[in-house]
């Protein structure tokens, strides 16, 4: 079976001047493209979420600029631009009792793409298919904006 | 290699003839030559005159070591005081050596030995190497830094001592230490604990534990805990050893424990220790805690009568199950001057670092603590390092992560702690002293 998840990196980032920056320019330096980016604040400290050109060789420049990161899989659902289109997928996912630890959308032109965090992707993805929603297979979502 | 388990460890002892003797023995030797230090003192040392003429004090009055209560103490601003020689007690020329402190704060401490000093020094370590099974076939990889500061030179002096090999790597550039413990097939390395830690993850990291030939660590010069020697030994399958010492007795070696882990096993002869009141400077009840107080017995160039370390910990004794009668120091509890008083509980680091440790893993053991006043109340912050295995993508689960971590130090500390959770490996790892506590509060 084909994997219905993509790949996201995930990053602690201490709630200090300029280190959103830093984590930024080290990815940018590399040639990794950031696909979608989110970033959960607390009060101490930040979580960035990204999907990018290629997590793994990311994972492993930000280690060597001494930045932990942890790649996580997530499901990237296709949903159009159409008005209430996201607000069906959602409410598909809640009938099935799908528990979503986090969520976040990105766009690209015609595209657009929520993503979202749960311990049963496969689940996710066999509803989501009976509706008519699509997912994201990991080349396709590394390089959606390429 | 693998860690050798207690049941199958054969002890070695250097100088059974002093290790080994009953406790009235060493009493004697420690008269004998507490008799000489004290008159040595009174005639080259104008302070130590001084002192004791101002408490009424003769060298007579001073006939065996029952007496020392009736000596002066010493300070650390009275070494301040006099700086740098003042408290020399040989001519110039007989002195052949200088080491000091890291000099954090003021001015630098130096000291001065004669020969015989560091011959001394080198004997205690020789005995401490010794202790940790060490003999003169082992090659002994020293990163702790060389200069004015102790822990280089001073282990240097101890593995000369035993017939030893020396590396003399000093302390920093870890992928080069790396890189020569595996090259010169190290059977033994000494440095901070908090160093040794983070050698001991970067060797695991880079793979070449299988390829060295360490079979025992020295550490000392910083506080650490039993879970934190147990990580180590764990990561690199070694036995460690705790070493205590302090430049102005002598350096690392005043003290170390044994296999038996049971205390630290002062070298008597040489250092004499009183376990003194903080704030009355009496004698504690045997085996009570209080502030270590030390007299060198035979120190030539620098002699001190009743040193306050200002470290707490209470002493032992009996007979070890090593079979030394050296008697043996607790763990730290603190320093005088470590400990803050917060919303007036006395607070150690040591007891920060032992609960983090107590979480087995969860976050590392390297800590920062930051004590503010905000509108009158004491508020102390715990950093912590979120450990990498330990790492999450969800925030409910790392802000569970602090919630917990802000319970048990609760628990240890009996305050409430405001936990903050860092990046890990972003706490600074020291290779001298580390600061574990930066205090904001203007009282
Ligand atoms: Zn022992």
């Amino acid at each position: 079976m084909e994997n219905n998840t993509i790949k996201q990196l995930s990053i602690f980032i201490e709630n200090r001047e300029g280190r959103l920056d830093e984590v930024l320019h080290v990815l940018g330096e590399n040639d990794i493209n950031i696909v979608a980016l989110s970033l959960a604040d607390t009060e101490d400290y930040g979580m960035l979420r990204l999907i990018v050109s290629d997590p793994l060789k990311a994972k492993m420049i930000l280690k060597e600029a001494g930045i932990t990161s942890m790649v996580t899989d997530v499901v990237a659902i296709k949903v159009s631009h159409a008005t209430g289109s996201l607000s069906s997928a959602m409410h598909v996912i809640v009938e099935a009792g799908i528990n979503v630890e986090y969520m976040y959308c990105f766009a690209n032109g015609a595209e657009a793409s929520a993503i979202l965090k749960t311990d049963e992707p496969d689940k996710l993805v066999e509803v989501l298919g009976k509706s008519g929603f699509a997912v994201y297979k990991e080349l396709e979502a590394y390089n959606a904006n390429a | 290699m693998s860690k050798i388990e207690l049941k199958d460890w054969q002890e070695k002892i250097r100088t059974p003839e002093i290790e080994c003797i009953s406790r009235d023995e060493m009493a004697s030797i420690q008269s004998k030559r507490l008799v000489e230090v004290v008159n040595r003192v009174y005639d080259n040392v104008p302070f130590y005159h001084e002192k004791m003429k101002d408490l009424g004090v003769e060298p007579g009055d001073i006939k065996d070591i029952s007496d020392i209560n009736k000596l002066p103490f010493t300070t650390k601003e009275d070494i301040r005081n006099n700086y740098p020689f003042g408290l020399r007690a040989v001519p110039e020329e007989q002195v052949v050596r200088v080491q000091g402190t890291s000099g954090t704060t003021g001015k630098l401490t130096v000291i001065p030995y004669t020969q015989k000093d560091i011959d001394v020094w080198g004997e205690c370590l020789a005995r401490e190497l010794t202790m940790a099974g060490l003999t003169k076939e082992d090659r002994i990889h020293i990163c702790y830094g060389y200069g004015l500061f102790t822990g280089g030179m001073g282990l240097d002096i101890g593995v000369s001592k035993l017939g030893a090999t020396a590396i003399p790597m000093s302390s920093g550039n870890t992928k080069r230490q790396m890189m020569c413990m595996e090259d010169f097939g190290a059977t033994a390395f000494a440095c901070t604990p908090s160093y040794a830690l983070y050698l001991a993850e970067s060797l695991k990291e880079a793979g070449v534990i299988p390829r060295l030939k360490i079979k025992a660590g020295i550490h000392g010069a910083e506080p650490w805990t039993k879970a934190m020697r147990e990580k180590i030994e764990g990561i690199l399958g070694i036995n460690c050893f705790d070493i205590y010492g302090l430049c102005e007795i002598s350096g690392p070696g005043v003290a170390m424990d044994c296999i038996h882990h049971k205390g630290l096993h002062i070298q008597v002869d040489h250092f004499y220790p009183e376990i003194l009141d903080p704030g009355t400077g009496t004698a504690t009840k045997e085996g009570e805690y209080g502030e270590l107080v030390f007299t060198t017995l035979s120190k030539e160039a620098y002699p001190l009568l009743r040193y306050r370390t200002k470290d707490i910990t209470s002493i032992d004794y009996s007979r070890c199950d090593c079979g030394r009668t050296l008697p043996r120091i607790s763990t730290f509890k603190g320093r005088t001057d470590d400990m803050k008083v917060i919303r007036g509980v006395n607070v150690f680091p040591t007891q920060v670092e032992q609960a983090l440790v107590s979480m087995g893993g969860a976050v590392a053991p390297h800590y920062l603590l930051v004590v503010d006043r905000v509108n009158n109340l004491d508020v102390l912050t715990v950093m912590v390092e979120v450990d990498e295995s330990y790492f999450s993508d969800e925030i409910k689960k790392l802000d569970a992560l602090r919630d917990k971590v802000g319970k048990v130090l609760k628990q240890a500390l009996g305050i409430a702690v405001k936990v903050k959770l860092v990046e890990p490996k972003t706490i600074q790892r020291s290779e001298g002293k580390a600061t574990r506590v930066i205090d904001n509060r203007e009282i």
